[in-house]
């Protein structure tokens, strides 16, 4: 974006205006969905990074001109999603059990854990 | 020896991009590894663990949705100091960065409320697994912001003398930096759902 007009410029801070308004609105959503108590873990989780994956999007695009970069920046970016997408995929083949729900354990499963002492005493060393 | 650090203004010809700009990008997909490395890690404490404690009766929401409306302000003033120096208005350069610097502050304030009231209660990283990946990732996190906040304060104080000189130079100096404090902006948007409302 070296060379743009003047007036390409102030268009564009309208749109950063815009998603900034976009941005501080989707956080508002995202803490009213926390307080909607969904019954499933997954369902909350789908939610929560659907609405941070937007709000993510807008910044990476927008913010940091992601819209309009060079194929060297699009490339290190797509060696680097494929690596997250690997050190992902590690608890999944791990604990894969655990996540898809056909070995729940006690909190997925739903079953209340146990809760932290509002004043839990320092531990003992 | 004075030796002139070559494509800082014009582009490379065979990347279509600054020195510094594929410098950034490739910094950060550095940083993209390390923060996945971490949420990943909350991934598998999380689903391998017998039981995990009600997070929002640990941390304080109100708090970090503060924080969060702080780093997007703060993102859209960052961009804003941008803007300006394209626009030649060295003002309002001045200005935006000034409130960036400042919003960076102000996230700090919050958090360091928010980690007193932590410790008044107790908690610390030994207590359990998630306030333990809490401290880590909320404070490497914020080991970022001051980082950032080096950098900005140094472009918006001594480092802005450049804009006298070196204009251009100055203003892909500011984008540079820019394209650090939103990705630093971006790690809390998903840092913020993960630890705070899941």
């Amino acid at each position: 974006m070296s060379h743009d007009s003047p007036e390409e410029i102030r268009r564009t801070i309208r749109k950063f205006m815009m998603v900034g308004a976009a941005l501080i609105v989707l956080t508002g959503v995202t803490v009213a969905v926390s307080y909607i108590h969904l019954e499933s873990i997954y369902a909350r989780v789908a939610v929560a990074l659907l609405v941070a994956g937007v709000k993510g999007s807008l910044v990476a695009l927008i913010f940091m001109h992601l819209t309009a970069e060079k194929m060297w920046v699009y490339f290190s970016l797509a060696l680097t999603a494929m690596f997250v997408a690997l050190v992902f995929a590690l608890p999944a083949w791990t604990e894969g059990d655990h996540i898809v729900g056909s070995r729940p354990n006690k909190w997925s499963a739903g079953v209340e854990a146990p809760h932290m002492p509002a004043h839990s005493p320092a531990p003992e060393h | 020896m004075d030796m002139e650090i070559p494509y800082t203004v014009e582009v490379r010809p065979d990347t279509g991009l600054t020195s510094p700009k594929l410098g950034i990008w490739l910094f950060l997909a550095s940083e993209v590894m390390l923060f996945g490395s971490m949420f990943s890690s909350l991934v598998l404490l999380r689903s391998g663990s017998e039981w995990w404690p009600v997070q929002s009766e640990i941390v304080n929401i109100p708090l970090a949705t503060l924080n969060t409306a702080v780093l997007i302000a703060s993102s859209v003033t960052m961009v804003m100091a941008w803007a300006s120096l394209k626009l030649n208005d060295f003002a309002k350069y001045k200005l935006y960065m000034g409130l960036t610097f400042l919003a960076g502050v102000g996230f700090l304030v919050i958090k360091t409320i928010e980690y007193n009231e932590k410790f008044t209660h107790h908690f610390y990283p030994s207590t359990n697994n998630f306030i333990a990946i809490y401290f880590l990732m909320t404070g490497l996190h914020a080991i970022h912001v001051i980082g950032g906040m080096v950098v900005n304060g140094f472009l918006w104080g001594p480092g802005a003398k450049m804009w006298k000189t070196e204009p251009e130079k100055f203003t892909n100096r500011v984008e540079v930096a820019g394209l650090y404090w939103h990705f630093v902006d971006l790690v809390w948007i998903f840092l913020f759902p993960v630890l705070y409302l899941l």
